[in-house]
């Protein structure tokens, strides 16, 4: 009965090696200098790269980490420093509340919130809604990092006479950045990966746009839009898409693991 | 003595509003909990936000938006509930595949398997919850949906077709693309809870079983017999995540509002409506409406995640006296 379980560990496998597989082998054919630095050509011209939704997504995310890193890490911070409290609980559950409302949602939000005002689509409008999504990640690694620092070290520099605010800052998150560094890449990879809050708060661009004011492209909407189409063309470059996404974001998962790692080593 | 107490009352009202007398220290600790009380507004202006942008649409219709078929954008009715149907059903659905894979894949991360298999095996399987939305629908596309286009609808359809469930012809997109794969992305959710359910449960369970003449099965059996809550919001987490899964079902179900129990038909889900109509939305009370779902989506997942972490939550407290 227990040998089952392997069985079951098994056919779990099976979907993420086919889904990798076929990534890569599908995507690998378009994938060229010429995919990262071309614009998209109309249907039925051969070439055309994805230029503009790469530097999009890079933007989005940008406009999102903006907003959703210093939220969720000076919530994070209070939340672990001074949170034992009624309302620190209610936050708590309101982040956990907040990290299972489905993406669309908050992008309706973002609609509502940024898109009528402006009486304009943008990618600031997806910024936000990115930045939403990234708040609970950040909040809740910021807190179990920072509760990983033992008290001792907070004592030694309170006993020294440093007041509690530069203690935080110089000896706590000093000693935590590193895994609230990771928090911050895993709400960055997970907002790379969005799609439904964009398609309608930054819509997306055929041309190339660096302007956060108007719609922008992004590597995520063209997979959807390309993937939907009739033309063999287009299919096979959401492929390609597909794989740039995968590979941007364990590109950015690669780089800390390897910065985090040398640290302990020193250690 | 009364002057003393008045002292000692106006000091404890100081030291509670500046516990510290630095200023850095009441400056550093009001900026954290201005942001704090930043992200509690937010999840009430995102309910407030919602609430007024259907107003016109609930003013309309009331409860008819849920118990209603008739979704027709040009005569501007608009009846949920085929769309709920699709929701709720291709969540449910997933849910009854995922969970006996995911309990299979917790007990023998946690029970089985050795040290050295069980940390890249939870890798692997998280890394699954790391893959876009998207990738998933793109694979469902030109992979899954041609698989049971030319495969597994035929032969369901050959041996089992009597049945009310694989009735139909097999477009390949529909119900059961959309089922399988939401029980793929649901899995890592409920797998990797229900391990940390597991493992939280002290070993004693175990030996106690053991020393009694029990096989390594009974004893888990035992274990997980301990572990109901925390399995159970496993689940009801794995649902939530379901319900407001939108990329890969949109891209894979066929987007039709219709009430069926044929598998091999296409279907609707609450998410793949605004993703879909948002951006088409031609009348306010169009845009209405598609906002009134987004208001029941997320009703509900607040609801379904509230009542799970509580779970997961008094699962914790009660194995941790233990």
């Amino acid at each position: 009965m227990m040998s089952l379980t392997f069985v079951a560990a098994l056919i779990a496998i099976v979907p993420l090696v086919l889904i990798f597989y076929y990534t890569i082998s599908k995507g690998i054919t378009y994938l060229n200098f010429n995919f990262f630095t071309a614009m998209p050509k109309p249907v039925g011209e051969p070439g055309g790269g994805m230029a503009n939704a790469i530097v999009g997504t890079l933007i989005l995310i940008g406009i999102g980490g903006s907003i959703g890193v210093p939220v969720g890490i000076m919530t994070g911070i209070y939340l672990s420093e001074f949170g034992k409290n009624k309302f620190g609980n209610v936050v708590r559950f309101l982040t956990d509340v907040l990290s299972g409302i489905p993406s669309i949602v908050v992008g309706v939000v973002a609609y509502t919130l940024v898109v009528v005002p402006m009486k304009h689509f943008s990618a600031f409008a997806g910024g936000i809604a990115l930045g939403i999504l990234m708040i609970p990640t950040i909040i809740r690694t910021t807190e179990e990092m920072i509760k990983l620092v033992p008290q001792t070290l907070r004592e030694g520099g309170l006993a020294l006479g440093i007041p509690k605010w530069k203690t935080t800052i110089n000896i706590v998150l000093r000693t935590a950045w590193k895994g609230i560094a990771t928090g911050v890449l895993l709400g960055l990879s997970r907002a790379a990966g969005e799609t439904a809050p964009l398609l309608f708060t930054a819509l997306g661009n055929r041309f190339w746009s660096t302007n956060i004011g108007q719609p922008i492209a992004s590597l995520t909407v063209y997979i959807y839009d390309y993937a939907k189409s009739p033309f063999e063309d287009w299919n096979q470059q959401a492929w390609t898409a597909a794989l740039v996404l995968i590979m941007l974001i364990s590109i950015l998962s690669l780089l800390f693991r390897i910065v985090t790692r040398s640290k302990y080593k020193t250690n | 003595m009364d002057y003393s107490e008045t002292k000692s009352t106006k000091k404890k009202f100081w030291t509670k509003i500046f516990p510290s007398h630095n200023i850095g220290d009441i400056i550093f600790e009001r900026l954290t909990l201005l942001f704090a009380v930043s992200v509690f507004l937010l999840v009430i202006l995102m309910g407030y936000e919602m609430y007024i942008g259907s107003k016109i649409s609930i003013d309309k219709f009331g409860w008819s938006f849920l118990t209603k078929s008739t979704w027709d954008p040009v005569q501007e009715i608009y009846g949920a509930l085929p769309i709920i149907y699709g929701t709720v059903v291709s969540s449910i659905l997933a849910l009854v595949l995922a969970l006996p894979l995911s309990i299979g894949i917790a007990i023998f991360l946690s029970e089985v398997a050795s040290g050295w298999l069980e940390k890249p095996l939870s890798f692997l399987i998280e890394l699954l919850a790391g893959i876009p939305s998207v990738i998933y629908g793109l694979w469902g596309i030109f992979v899954l949906v041609p698989w049971l286009r030319n495969t597994v609808e035929p032969y369901l359809s050959d041996h089992f077709g009597y049945l009310p469930f694989f009735k139909g012809a097999p477009y390949g997109f529909g119900l059961l693309a959309a089922v399988l794969i939401l029980t793929i992305m649901v899995l890592p959710i409920i797998s990797s809870i229900t391990r940390d359910v597991l493992k939280s449960i002290p070993q004693s369970q175990r030996e106690a079983a053991l020393a009694l003449g029990a096989t390594k099965w009974q004893s888990t059996k035992i274990v997980l017999a301990d572990a109901k809550s925390g399995i159970l919001g496993a689940t009801m987490l794995g649902f939530g995540r379901a319900i407001g899964e939108t990329m890969a079902v949109t891209m894979v179900i066929g987007n039709r509002a219709l009430i069926s129990p044929s598998l091999f038909e296409p279907s609707y889900t609450m998410a793949s409506v605004i993703a879909n109509e948002f951006t088409e939305a031609s009348s306010q009370m169009y845009l209405s409406s598609l906002i009134q779902l987004a208001l029941v989506l997320f009703v509900i997942t607040i609801i379904i995640n509230a009542l799970a972490h509580l779970l997961v939550w008094s699962m914790n407290r009660k194995w941790k006296t233990v």
